[in-house]
């Protein structure tokens, strides 16, 4: 198990070097740098502009600024945002708390909706139930979350003026009015991201469960007569989330990387924002942290996932 | 007309005429009202100040609730010599204060200091080499120290030193700056300057506190932790600041002006998308106001039909325009296309260029693409009103352009399209990506080909268009196309930095890497002339004659097809009174800004 770990964690640093190279390259290949909007402003004169490329390094070639950034990041220094001109990881700090709470919520709201439902449904397959469940499914991820996100801000906010859709990180309230409208403010983007996430879920773990459930031990244990709850969850769902694993970890590094698009609708301050506008503004320091954590996430919970497979089989091994 | 307004202007300052009066016989020599108060404002002969800034009502401090304001675009930093967007000057403008900034007229108005400076107060040096500024007195900073002139002077250091690579250097590295006493400044200039209201002013000018950035005024400026802590010396204190998404400030109880400010708390909010902020001010009213509302005017008209808010549109000198280039696009001269050594095959005859300003109807443009964000104008330079042309009108006619292109020659072929001597009227227009440019370029295309003219539209993503990058030929500057469309903004109430544009040494080539000013490369020795005429020329009604004529000469060429002006547009709520003004921040005077109820 332990060199398993090793063997998998080696092989992780040259798949981030990789990234790490690819990244930049493109970067440094956009046009276009922070100062764009000085470009246009005739009280600024050229030279002023190139003297602020020279001071932040943006001049130095290609290969030497990659590797000045990469051994500034071993050294565990992420670099200092070119627009807001202080450490991108104190950036990312602040933003984190509320993508977390956030799309975190989301997630849980995604999984407790697509568990019970796809399970239900698949214990019962072409009943009313089932159908209804799929029908709804279908709708809720084919709708794109701009979509939702602007209906039901049409629909709760502006029609029915009951939620606020400017989200704020810093309500006037306390105690149990400030989690009112903490409550109140999030619940759109929640649920937006929450059913859209929830309904792909819900279609997966509905078809995980059916293969599992003709399975000749699931056969055997019901004529032992044991009683349908305990086969259902014992036996069946067991055994058929193992797939419903990989893909929830998978989703994990969403929670840290937030959503873009739902962010931008309700002006959450999340770190899809922060990518987004960085992005916009030519930031390369913060883009470069940004998806360099979130592809470091991504290897970090595809091994979480192949090791929680062990747990539930006890079949798989590692050698 | 000149001795006429002299003899005119010098009865209003002896008293024997009245100011209503001098109005009233401008407007009969054909020169608007607004324009006549300007001339008086300029030579001296009428209290700017009192006329440009609405009427204040509140009769004490405090006691307003909270202001929310919205933004689309979020702040990231909050020192005013490094913001390099307008969101951050405005952000950092809530904090800092600036000598003097630009009232909605074009006129100054003084907040750190005293009065404005003028020849009459002896502010001005009569040879224009200088300008001495007066401080107010009894000002302090948000921490309680005093604000001096030592403050001042360490602003110009500050910004000058190429270490700390502020974005307002330029304003402050050709100046020098000499503490005459702890609350009097003088700028010195090397030449006579009559535009000297740039250092310490409006947007640039903002004045950080020496005792808390003396430690930061080297190559560690960015490690100053006040950069995101401002203390300055406006009507709002700071609480918190979260770069890219929220702003808060409460009210200073010690302000230096009395009264101010009305609000209590200040919030603001960044982020999200201009539409949806529109609806958040005059439809739910969750803010108070909304800057920079870039939504089409149709819906802005819907929102404001609710009644709760309004949309306020404050004129500056942003314009839309066209250039047709003087070089040729098509050859390539070492290395260059569009190189100063060429000539357009086509646009060198005045009836192409003539045709061209004739095809392009600006009512269609007003009415249905720009709406009240947009009004037609026959005028490169609009304003402020004292440096407006009375001289250029526009016409769309589509005949006129067919006779104009026929009788220099021009003749249709078998596709429809004019050719002469082996040169067909086939141009490449581009402009930048975004909805308005490309609808007016399809407007554009249907009158030109009725009139012989092909237009190939061509449009660019606007992070590449606007960019600098010197390997792409697709920028704006590099101007590899026969037509390009786009807005210029006019930064100041003066137009020297406006118009400059049209400059020979201004051109832009690869010489210069393509970052001179004169993108259109046009060149006239006499312009050039008055240009620098303008420079010297200290008497504030003659430099505006000469502004006036560049206009007309830039115009008159039809290289520059002016289109439609670009005023400010911004939303609020009804009963908010904000202070607006297109020269300066849209937060210049929030100390000013109140509520009625």
């Amino acid at each position: 198990m332990t060199q398993y770990l090793l063997r998998r964690l080696m092989i992780a640093i040259p798949s981030l070097l990789g990234i790490s190279v690819i990244l930049f390259t493109v970067l440094a290949l956009a046009p276009g740098d922070p100062f764009e909007e000085l470009a246009t402003n005739p009280a600024i004169p050229p030279d002023v502009r190139a003297n602020l490329r020279a001071s932040l390094g943006m001049d130095d070639p290609v290969h030497e600024r990659y590797f000045h950034w990469l051994f500034a990041m071993l050294r565990g220094e992420w670099g200092f945002s070119f627009v807001s001109r202080i450490p991108v990881d104190q950036l990312i700090l602040q933003r984190l708390p509320t993508t977390i709470a956030v799309i975190g919520s989301s997630q849980i709201l995604a999984l407790c909706i697509a568990l019970p439902v796809g399970v239900f449904a698949a214990t019962r397959p072409y009943s009313v139930f089932d159908q209804v469940a799929n029908t709804l499914a279908f709708i809720g991820f084919s709708l794109p979350t701009f979509f939702t996100g602007l209906l039901m801000i049409l629909l709760f906010s502006i029609t029915l003026d009951w939620l606020p859709f400017v989200y704020r990180t810093n309500l006037d309230a306390t105690g149990w009015r400030w989690w009112w409208e903490q409550f109140r403010q999030s619940i759109m983007p929640i649920m937006v991201l929450g059913l859209f996430q929830g309904a792909a879920w819900t279609r997966y773990v509905r078809s995980a469960v059916l293969d599992v459930i003709r399975l000749d031990h699931v056969t055997t244990a019901r004529a032992k007569g044991l009683p349908e709850r305990r086969i259902t969850i014992r036996h069946v769902v067991r055994n058929a989330m193992i797939p419903v694993v990989t893909l929830v970890a998978l989703q994990m590094p969403a929670v840290f990387g937030g959503a873009i698009v739902t962010e931008q609708i309700f002006r959450v301050p999340g770190i899809g924002s922060l990518l987004i506008s960085a992005i916009l503004a030519n930031d390369t320091p913060v883009i470069m942290a940004v998806t360099f954590v979130i592809s470091c996430l991504v290897i970090f919970f595809n091994l979480v996932a192949d090791i929680l497979y062990g747990w539930l089989d006890p079949r798989i091994s590692y050698r | 007309m000149e001795d006429d307004l002299r003899q005119m202007i010098g009865r209003v300052q002896r008293g024997t005429l009245s100011r209503r009066g001098f109005v009233r016989r401008m407007a009969a020599l054909g020169v608007t009202a607004p324009m006549a108060t300007q001339l008086l404002a300029i030579t001296g002969a009428a209290p700017a100040a009192a006329q440009s800034v609405p009427a204040y009502r509140p009769t004490r401090r405090g006691g307003g609730g909270p202001l929310k304001i919205l933004y689309w675009q979020a702040s990231t930093l909050l020192n005013p010599h490094f913001g390099s967007g307008t969101t951050n000057q405005d952000a950092s403008r809530v904090f800092y204060e600036p000598l003097a900034g630009w009232a909605p007229d074009g006129t100054l108005h003084p907040i750190l200091a005293a009065e404005v400076p003028s020849i009459e107060n002896r502010g001005l040096a009569e040879d224009g080499r200088s300008v001495t500024w007066k401080l107010k007195r009894g000002v302090k900073w948000h921490d309680g120290q005093d604000f001096s002139a030592d403050d001042v002077v360490f602003n110009w250091e500050y910004a000058k030193s190429p270490a700390v690579a502020a974005v307002t250097s330029g304003s402050y590295r050709d100046v020098n700056v000499v503490k005459v006493d702890d609350y009097t400044v003088r700028v010195e200039f090397a030449q006579p300057t009559p535009f000297w209201a740039d250092a310490f002013v409006a947007a640039v000018g903002g004045i950080i506190p020496k005792h808390l950035f003396k430690d930061f005024a080297g190559s560690n400026a960015r490690d100053a932790p006040t950069n995101l802590r401002p203390v300055g010396t406006s009507a709002y204190k700071f609480v918190s600041f979260a770069p890219g998404d929220n702003l808060r400030a409460e009210a200073n109880p010690n302000y230096h002006v009395p009264n101010r400010p009305f609000f209590d708390t200040l919030e603001i909010k960044g982020g999200g998308d201009a539409v949806s902020a529109a609806r958040a001010v005059m439809q739910t009213g969750d803010y108070d106001y909304a800057w920079n509302m870039q939504v089409e005017d149709e819906i802005l008209k819907r929102l404001e039909a609710a009644g709760r808010g309004r949309v306020n549109i404050v004129e500056g000198g942003s314009i839309e325009f066209v250039q047709l280039n003087a070089t040729d696009p098509h050859t390539e001269v070492d290395g260059e296309r569009s190189s100063i050594r060429t000539q357009h095959p086509a646009f060198r005859d005045p009836a192409v260029r003539q045709a061209m300003a004739l095809l392009i109807d600006r009512n269609a443009l007003e009415q249905f693409i720009y709406g009240r964000g947009g009004p037609a104008t026959a005028n490169f330079l609009n304003n402020p009103p004292r440096f407006r042309s009375e001289n250029m009108r526009w016409e769309f006619s589509i005949q006129k352009a067919n006779e104009a292109l026929d009788a220099a020659g021009w003749v249709r072929g078998r596709d429809g399209i004019r050719a002469k001597d082996g040169v067909r009227l086939k141009f490449v227009y581009q402009t930048s990506v975004n909805a308005p440019r490309q609808r007016t370029q399809a407007i554009y295309k249907q009158a030109a080909q009725r009139a012989g003219i092909e237009l190939e539209l061509k449009s660019v993503t606007a992070s590449v268009f606007f960019s600098s990058d010197v390997a792409n030929p697709d920028t704006y500057t590099k101007f590899y196309a026969d037509v390009q469309m786009y807005t210029t903004t006019m930064p100041q109430a003066d137009p020297e930095r406006f118009m400059n544009q049209y400059v020979s040494w201004e051109i832009s080539s690869k010489a210069n890497n393509w970052q001179g000013r004169n993108i259109v490369r046009w060149r006239s020795e006499e312009y050039d002339r008055i240009f620098r005429e303008s420079q010297s020329e200290l008497d504030p009604v003659k430099r505006a004659a000469l502004f006036i004529r560049m206009n007309d000469m830039v115009v008159g060429s039809n290289h520059i097809i002016p289109l439609v002006r670009r005023p400010t547009v911004s939303a609020s709520l009804n009963s908010l009174r904000p202070v607006l003004s297109a020269w300066d921040s849209t937060l210049w005077l929030l100390s000013d800004w109140w509520r009625e109820t």
